[in-house]
């Protein structure tokens, strides 16, 4: 069984505040977010029926949303996530070169993640970000001017990372 | 230097925060409406300044709020839209990331016009460290009394939460942004009714993107006639540009709105000229859904014109030989880039992002996908370029939003201009594979300048 902790129960309770009573479905998106990030990265079946709990809404309310939108995952994905833009103003400024060194360099494809369970490659959609190009977001930060050694300095980063907090 | 009304301040340093912004007369605008005026002075001095919505669509603002329905006993809701998602447009990340409370003084005076005591920024989730800025520069507003119970003694309430998405292009069209934000998918509703009568929880709500928001406040400062008087005609005021690709300088500008592309293209206040000393082939002026214009329409109208960055004098020519300006992503091409490789990059976007509840977008913009692919990886057909301009034919003006439109013009402009690329592909596969077309004749009445 998954439950929120204390203190996030008290964070969704504030998010459900910010909307007319009666209408906490609209804190169905925030709430699935921390739910992503509490719960293992990605939003299993177990996950969602929870969050449908919480929210005293039904199980396919939030199934429907869940399968929506393009930041939850719906299958385990790895601890650190690669999510390069490919849409055309990265594509002038070479983004195909930097996707391709990124499966070369991690040794995965896009939507695979390596043997360790680090790494997760995600080619995604505009992100906003077209004239600060190359680009990729990796967590709640935009990685931008993407060059291969830049990718090769990330990826240190969060080897490290991982090292430090095990 | 052109006169700077939103990005006057930026170089300030601490400017971020509340006690430098208030120090250099930030939220002087809600002192003046909540002391001298009433709601509708607002709504008039906005109607009178000629803003237009700078989300994309261009609709007067001023207008859009004196629709708003205002039946006794029912809440109404303003809701800024931060759902920054049109390929080649960064410009209201830029203005929330490093000038928050402007947005913020913007959206209490907006929300003393149209009557909103509880005001949602709906952001795209991915833009999660702006999320933090603007909760703490609420915070701020909130602790320094611009927002809460009777703000100055006015009898005006009022409470500005933030609201991300989670991905999803299609919750910056204002009915499928509503949707999301009372929790379900982002399918956009049919209209009538507009919002102005039933948005937000059924309530009369009015849809504005964060530049139009923020433009309120030194429109309020100066007066909506003043405010009139910069930029050409109904093309009124300063315009964020957020300009990428190929070229020296990509960034955010402020314009005013009587400046010509080429300025805007080649002087070194902006973008710088092309990169690398390469040739110009092409630009998208106003993000990734508004036609493509080859070189030699870009500088100068069919007409011999000049070309200014202004609303009228971008589309000028219509879609046969005119764009927009749209939301002001300015993507610029240089010789080297492949513009089937773009259209159909453009195609997968619009493909990812449409929420299938139409069959002529849901299918079609799969069908584009699969047909520019074909053309891209040297399996297409001649005939495909007929098909290709079928397809688009199909969904313009048969969806319920205009995402439909958005996937139809990049395809349907891109046949236009440059035919001949597309059947190089298709006749030379293999070559196709190993180089790019280049600027064949596109740029030949400008090579001179360039």
């Amino acid at each position: 069984m998954i439950k929120f902790s204390e203190q996030k129960l008290k964070e969704i309770e504030q998010i459900i505040s910010h909307y007319p009573e009666g209408k906490q479905k609209s804190a169905l998106l925030p709430v699935l977010h921390i739910a992503q990030q509490e719960f293992g990265g990605w939003l299993s079946v177990e996950t969602m029926d929870y969050v449908a709990t919480v929210l005293n809404l039904l199980p396919i309310e939030v199934y429907e949303v869940a399968t929506f939108y393009s930041m939850y995952n719906l299958k385990p994905v790895g601890r650190y996530i690669f999510e390069v833009c490919q849409t055309g103003p990265c594509i002038t400024k070479g983004s195909d070169n930097i996707i391709k060194y990124i499966e070369e360099k991690l040794g995965i494809k896009p939507g695979e993640t390596t043997a360790d369970g680090l790494f997760t490659l995600k080619t995604v959609e505009c992100l906003g970000a077209c004239g600060y190009a190359p680009m990729m977001q990796l967590g709640k930060s935009y990685r931008e001017h993407l060059t291969k050694e830049k990718v090769n300095a990330i990826i240190e980063e969060c080897r490290m990372n991982a090292e430090k907090n095990n | 230097m052109a006169r700077k009304l939103l990005l006057d301040k930026i170089g300030i340093e601490g400017i971020r925060y509340y006690d430098v912004y208030r120090k250099n007369g930030g939220y002087a605008s809600v002192e003046k409406v909540l002391k001298t005026m009433s709601p509708d002075d607002v709504t008039k001095e906005v109607k009178k300044s000629g803003l237009r919505g700078r989300g994309g669509a261009g609709f007067p603002t001023g207008l859009k709020w004196s629709f708003l329905a205002k039946p006794a006993g029912v809440p109404r809701y303003l809701v800024c839209n931060a759902d920054e998602s049109e390929p080649g447009t960064f410009k209201d990340r830029f203005l929330m990331e490093f000038i928050p409370h402007l947005l913020i003084e913007g959206l209490i005076v907006s929300s003393y016009a149209t009557g909103s005591n509880r005001t949602y920024i709906y952001i795209r989730g991915e833009f999660g460290w702006i999320v933090e800025i603007l909760e703490q520069a609420i915070a701020e507003a909130n602790n320094n009394g611009w927002l809460g119970k009777n703000i100055l003694g006015s009898g005006f309430d009022c409470e500005i939460f933030v609201h991300p998405g989670a991905g999803a292009y299609i919750c910056g069209e204002e009915t499928a942004l509503l949707e999301s934000l009372e929790g379900k998918r982002g399918n956009p509703r049919i209209k009538p009714p507009f919002p102005a009568v039933k948005g937000l929880y059924g309530c009369p709500t009015v849809v504005n993107n964060v530049e139009t928001l923020a433009t309120v406040v030194p429109i309020i400062s100066m007066g909506g006639d003043e405010y009139a008087k910069i930029g050409i005609g109904k093309s009124a005021g300063t315009k964020l540009i957020s300009a990428c690709g190929n070229i020296n300088k990509p960034g955010v500008y402020e314009i005013e709105m009587n400046i010509s592309v080429e300025e805007f293209l080649y002087s070194d206040e902006y973008c710088g000229g092309i990169a690398n000393g390469k040739r110009l082939k092409a630009c998208v002026p106003g993000g990734s859904s508004v036609p493509i214009l080859p070189a030699n329409l870009l500088l100068k109208t069919a007409k011999g014109e000049t070309r200014m960055m202004t609303y009228e004098s971008l589309s000028d020519g219509g879609f046969q030989t005119g764009s927009m300006l749209g939301s002001g992503g300015f993507i610029v091409y240089d010789e080297d880039q492949c513009i089937v490789r773009n259209t159909y990059s453009f195609a997968r976007f619009y493909r990812h992002e449409s929420c299938g509840q139409c069959s002529p977008c849901r299918e079609g913009t799969l069908w584009l996908t699969k047909i520019l692919y074909d053309i891209e990886y040297g399996k297409g057909k001649m005939k495909d370029i007929d098909l290709l301009w079928h397809v688009q034919g199909n969904i313009e003006g048969n969806t319920i939003c205009p995402l439909g439109d958005a996937a139809a013009w990049p395809v349907a402009a891109a046949i236009r201009h440059f035919r001949d690329e597309f059947e190089w592909h298709i006749t030379n596969p293999e070559e196709a594979q190993r180089r790019n077309y280049g600027l064949a004749h596109y740029a030949d009445t400008l090579q001179a300048e360039v």
